[in-house]
């Protein structure tokens, strides 16, 4: 029962009270073969001046698993050694020598099944404050198939979407009812009219629109779901608007969606904010009624964004392939919000691919076998409009929701036409794509040729053609190639 | 009213050298060719009339347009349909779907409404050419 170890060249006891390192304590095992059982992290570790990068690393695998600050006699209560996180792996940062990658392995018996409350209370519960690090970020994280099987996943995924929208073949229209603050009921559901008759698939509430004083949600979904249904009459197509259910208990969620569920609304949706265990009892629900479920990444940004600390969107992402959402938001590359291009791309194979090999042009650590689990439609929203088509369908592929929000109900012609210049642009390139033009080069030149068939087409490019939001990225992959197993 | 199911049905009617394209484009991906009618448009109506078994086996684009461009004339008051099917594992599911036919008057659709207790009203769409039966609809 007596673990030595000989890193610094003294022994010791692990089990002798006191202060010892945490790579003396069994948390540092350079050796260790990763099971294939085992959920693997890579962390990006910024150790204090003076902290050593394995010890940091075996820190973090003690702080996140069994470890506390001090020896305590109950370990020998325990079989400790199978609990106990290893770091097994440090490879230094090219270009950055302040950080590490640290890799850490759990054993699946640390966590309970089918719970990302307990998977992430484990893995980011505690760690994140510990004073030895100046930054700690969560880069990836590989969830054995073993770990996979205990969730159901998406309640419907993109392949059921698509069947259960009879829409095929393309990427699917979005907007945002804008402004996103006081407007009543029945002005909102004019917007919402507006925009599903010009052409548009779905409509969506804010994330920020749940029930205020200037439009109650009951109200909201009466007026929405009218304007669903005269745009369907209008047009012969199914026609969905996101009705947000995000409330402030579970009880009020539920009763939110089974309202939306009783007017025939096809979606309804959420907010990150709501927490993973709110999102799981949702997805449940989602799954029983057959409505699709929609979550907007509320708040993703105060923790995904930085490089140095917090949690990827990459892991967030296979966290909420996992609990069960349709849609969800996963950056535009073009428009106004973070995202660079690589990164994304990472993010989009993680949420649609069946297996993900690592890549670390694409910020992706490990391999991800899914074993089927449906996967989830990305969202591109924030900044994007009609004359950017051929970037979008070219980065983002086929199975996307493309939302233009400002890029629609903001058109000079009207909130219809402005959805009618963003359907006519997609079909054009869809078209064009699949001509075998080379439509990424002539995209401005596609969407001219479209454009003398719709004036709203032409009206659209006309003001937004030469918008676009060029900043450097914070998230990006590290610039050499990290290696990967 | 023009129906907008199917990918292409903003733009203008495609011409047969555009069907043409697309065809090859699913046959490039190995997607076999379905071709589908009906005279009942309504969104949710899964199940359209096939004009015979997707063509599995043709891998000849001039072929496939000779049927479509006869599956058009033989239902000319009726909505045709190209599919094109992806059966890899993951997909199992159409891959593409457009409108290469329509009837000449196009009426759309009712919207009915009943009105329930607490605001509530229960909708329901008609297509105005479903008040003929079967095979007499847009003539």
């Amino acid at each position: 029962m007596i673990t030595e170890t000989a890193t610094n060249g003294k022994k010791n006891n692990r089990l002798e009270a006191g202060v010892t390192p945490y790579a003396e304590m069994g948390y540092w095992q350079p050796d260790y073969e990763p099971k294939e059982t085992d959920v693997l992290c890579a962390f990006r570790i910024t150790p204090q001046p003076g902290v050593d990068a394995v010890e940091a690393a075996a820190a973090v695998a003690g702080e996140s698993s069994t470890a506390t600050w001090t020896v305590v006699w109950t370990d020998r209560l325990t079989a400790y050694e199978h609990y106990q996180a290893r770091a097994y792996r440090v490879e230094p940062v090219v270009g950055n020598p302040e950080q590490f990658i640290a890799y850490i392995a759990y054993d699946i018996d640390l966590f309970e099944e089918g719970s990302i409350a307990n998977l992430t209370s484990s893995i980011i519960g505690n760690v994140f404050g510990f004073k030895a690090l100046k930054a700690l970020r969560l880069e990836d994280m590989r969830i054995p198939v073993a770990y996979v099987k205990t969730f159901q996943g998406p309640p419907h995924g993109i392949v059921m979407e698509r069947e259960y929208l009879n829409k095929f073949g393309r990427p699917l229209l979005g907007a945002t009812v804008k402004p996103k603050l006081g407007l009543s009921a029945k002005n909102y559901g004019r917007v919402v009219y507006e925009a599903l008759r010009g052409g548009l698939d779905f409509t969506k509430d804010d994330e920020n629109i749940n029930s205020q004083p200037f439009m109650r949600w009951r109200d909201r979904y009466l007026f929405c779901m009218e304007a669903v249904n005269r745009a369907e009459a209008a047009s012969g197509e199914i026609k969905g608007h996101y009705l947000n259910v995000t409330a402030a208990d579970m009880e009020s969620i539920y009763e939110r969606a089974e309202f939306a569920k009783e007017l025939g609304s096809v979606i309804i949706m959420i907010d990150l904010t709501i927490g993973f265990t709110a999102m799981q009892s949702i997805s449940k629900w989602a799954r029983k009624n057959g409505t699709i479920l929609h979550l907007h990444r509320a708040g993703h940004g105060t923790y995904t964004r930085q490089k140095s600390h917090g949690v990827s969107f990459r892991v967030l992402a296979k966290w909420c392939r996992l609990l069960g959402v349709d849609h969800i938001h996963a950056g535009t590359v073009v428009g106004k919000l973070e995202g660079d291009p690589n990164t994304t791309k990472g993010f989009y194979d993680i949420l649609r691919e069946d297996f993900i090999p690592a890549n670390p042009m694409h910020g992706v650590f490990f391999d991800q076998h899914w074993c089927s689990l449906a996967p989830v439609m990305p969202v591109a929203s924030g900044g994007i409009h009609a004359g950017q088509m051929h970037q979008l369908l070219d980065l983002l592929g086929e199975d996307v929701v493309l939302q233009f929000g400002g890029g629609t109900i903001g058109h000079p012609d009207g909130i219809a036409q402005g959805a009618e210049a963003n359907r006519i642009a997609l079909e054009a390139m869809v078209l064009a794509r699949n001509e075998g033009r080379d439509f990424v080069n002539e995209g401005p030149q596609i969407l001219e040729e479209a454009a003398k068939h719709s004036k709203a087409l032409a009206n659209a490019l006309g003001i937004w053609k030469d918008i676009s939001f060029n900043y450097a990225s914070t998230d990006m992959p590290d610039v050499i190639a990290t290696p990967s197993f | 009213m023009r129906l907008t199911q199917g990918t292409f049905s903003y733009l203008p009617n495609l011409t047969q050298g555009q069907i043409g394209k697309q065809v090859q484009y699913a046959l490039d991906h190995n997607w076999p060719i379905s071709i589908e009618y009906t005279d009942d448009p309504h969104p949710r109506n899964s199940y359209w009339e096939m004009c015979g078994l997707p063509m599995f086996d043709v891998r000849d684009a001039v072929a496939i347009l000779a049927d479509i461009k006869q599956a058009v004339a033989d239902h000319p008051n009726a909505y045709v349909k190209v599919n094109a099917y992806d059966a890899r594992l993951g997909r199992q599911t159409t891959a593409m779907s457009f409108i290469v036919g329509r009837p000449a008057d196009e009426p759309g659709f009712r919207l009915d409404r009943t009105t329930g207790e607490d605001r509530q009203i229960k909708y329901s769409l008609h297509a105005y050419a479903t008040d003929e039966p079967v095979g007499k609809r847009y003539r």
